[in-house]
């Protein structure tokens, strides 16, 4: 278990306390907050998130496991955006990542804009000079199912600050090559356990659980572990990321439960 | 002991619940079935229950309830083998489109939590300080001997049951079952529901170990269901084998 990378700076502090300390506040406006359109669902499910931001310990880690835990996984989902026939097929960029998967991703970027001073586009072998960090964890599918798998990559914080996010940044959007997004909270984006996987089980990430790059937050359920990544989005507002965001596809935005 | 609490000057004014018994009551019954018809839908999605601290499809199973197309569902892709051997670990593409109703269950499921765990903190709280607890759900010592408990059972088994009048004093064994069912398979319920949530068991991984980990704890949750679903089978049935009207009446209006 690595317990090194904890630590956080001042600056990183100030944003993630004024992120979700501002979140807490009864005055906040609606766009710190998931939105609930009115849907009792929703409004549970924003209790919950509240809740658990208010009780529990910020930025605990999750339980990391040793190599003989390591299980079988099942891939789920999109295993392939290049594939016209999945549900979340998009076909501009599904075209594109079999271009890309062709050329073994050698001319992959993942690209991180918004709310950050310098907006970058990151190839693999950026990522991969990067400190890597590699995590031996559970994978909880909203199912009722879980596998264990080690992930290899870089830490989101090291990327964000490389971009330099700025101090007004509250969320981190991600996008897949796929009709597929995701979002998480700035205290979920710096925990030490959140990357960006590039390797599974020892070896580069297989296709079906998201080559090139996908992905981990360990704090929330799997879906928020988003596959085939394409882009990163820092946001000061709540963004519910439309037709290829969960909410208005019915499901919960926050599920760290 | 002589004090004589509010609960008691109601009860032998009125007979039947005190008015937070009532409410809680049947808030705690709405949660429970919201609770039971999400959770089995959640179910539906991954009819297949484990021991220890992961399973999935591509991992033995403790046991498979058949309740939805899932059960032992087809539709896998060639494996791709991460380490091969006797004991392999593996990686199989799902091409199966599984019943999947979990965006509104969950949902659903956690708000009715949320009502099941402030309800019953409410009661408990009640319950404690307005001597209900201690004094109609507790059994007594003497109660508990065996030759008591042998004639309890017994007089459970002779039909047609005599009328009960709604509302406490209860019997020993219908003490020991409510007794049961709010100290320990509610409590157990909601602590192993928790176990199942990453943040919670990234703050709190005591809870894993506990339960042995996050699928023992899904497979005892399931089990506590079971349990209650049981325990409310015989509750209703006790109700209308003695006296529908009079206990709906004790229950509703307090008298």
């Amino acid at each position: 278990m690595k317990k090194d990378n904890i630590a956080l700076t001042r600056r990183k502090l100030i944003t993630g306390l004024a992120s979700t300390g501002g979140a807490l506040l009864a005055g906040c406006s609606s766009k710190e907050l998931p939105p609930t359109y009115g849907n009792v669902l929703r409004m549970g499910d924003l209790l919950t998130y509240r809740t658990f931001r208010m009780l529990l310990p910020a930025q605990s880690l999750a339980r990391e496991y040793a190599h003989g835990d390591i299980s079988s996984s099942p891939a789920v989902g999109n295993t392939n955006p290049a594939d016209s026939q999945q549900p979340t097929f998009n076909a501009d960029r599904g075209p594109l990542y079999d271009r890309l998967r062709t050329g073994d991703f050698a001319d992959w970027r993942l690209r991180v804009e918004g709310r950050v001073a310098r907006p970058a586009s990151f190839s693999l072998a950026d990522l991969k000079r990067m400190p890597a960090r590699t995590q031996i964890t559970k994978h909880t599918c909203e199912e009722g199912w879980s596998a264990i798998a080690q992930w290899t990559g870089v830490s989101l914080r090291t990327v964000l600050d490389a971009a330099g996010i700025l101090p007004s940044a509250r969320f981190v959007n991600y996008y897949a090559f796929d009709d597929i997004a995701e979002g998480i909270d700035m205290l979920d984006a710096l925990h030490p356990q959140t990357i960006l996987a590039y390797g599974m089980n020892g070896r580069d990430l297989p296709l079906a659980h998201g080559a090139p790059l996908r992905m981990r937050v360990e704090t929330q359920l799997g879906y928020k572990s988003v596959k085939f990544l394409e882009r990163i989005v820092v946001t000061d507002e709540f963004d519910d990321l439309g037709k290829i965001g969960s909410l208005q596809n019915g499901w919960a935005w926050y599920v760290g439960i | 002991m002589t004090a004589v609490t509010l609960d008691e000057v109601q009860q032998r004014s009125v007979g039947g619940h005190t008015r937070w018994v009532r409410l809680s009551h049947w808030f705690l019954a709405a949660s429970v079935l919201t609770l039971a018809v999400s959770g089995f839908v959640i179910l539906m999605a991954h009819p297949r229950l484990y021991w220890g601290p992961v399973g999935n499809d591509l991992t033995p199973a403790l046991f498979e309830l058949p309740i939805s197309r899932n059960y032992k569902h087809g539709g896998w892709a060639a494996p791709v083998t991460f380490v091969a051997g006797s004991n392999p670990i593996v990686s199989q593409a799902r091409t199966y489109d599984i019943f999947n109703e979990n965006g509104w269950a969950r949902s659903l499921h956690f708000l009715a939590a949320w009502f099941l765990v402030v309800t019953a903190l409410i009661y408990l709280a009640a319950g404690l300080l307005g001597g209900h607890l201690r004094r109609h759900l507790i059994p007594g010592i003497r109660e508990l001997s065996p030759r008591l408990l042998w004639h309890d059972v017994i007089a459970h088994t002779h039909l047609p049951m005599p009328r009960a009048r709604g509302g406490p004093p209860y019997g020993t064994l219908q003490k020991i079952t409510y007794f049961g069912v709010v100290f320990l398979v509610l409590p157990l319920i909601v602590v192993t529901g928790l176990t199942m949530s990453p943040a919670v068991t990234a703050a709190y991984p005591v809870l894993l170990d506990l339960f042995g980990g996050s699928q023992s704890a899904r497979t005892i949750h399931f089990l506590a269901f079971a349990a209650l679903v049981l325990f409310l089978i015989v509750h209703v049935a006790m109700v209308v084998l003695t006296g529908f009207k009079s206990h709906m009446r004790a229950m509703t209006l307090g008298e």
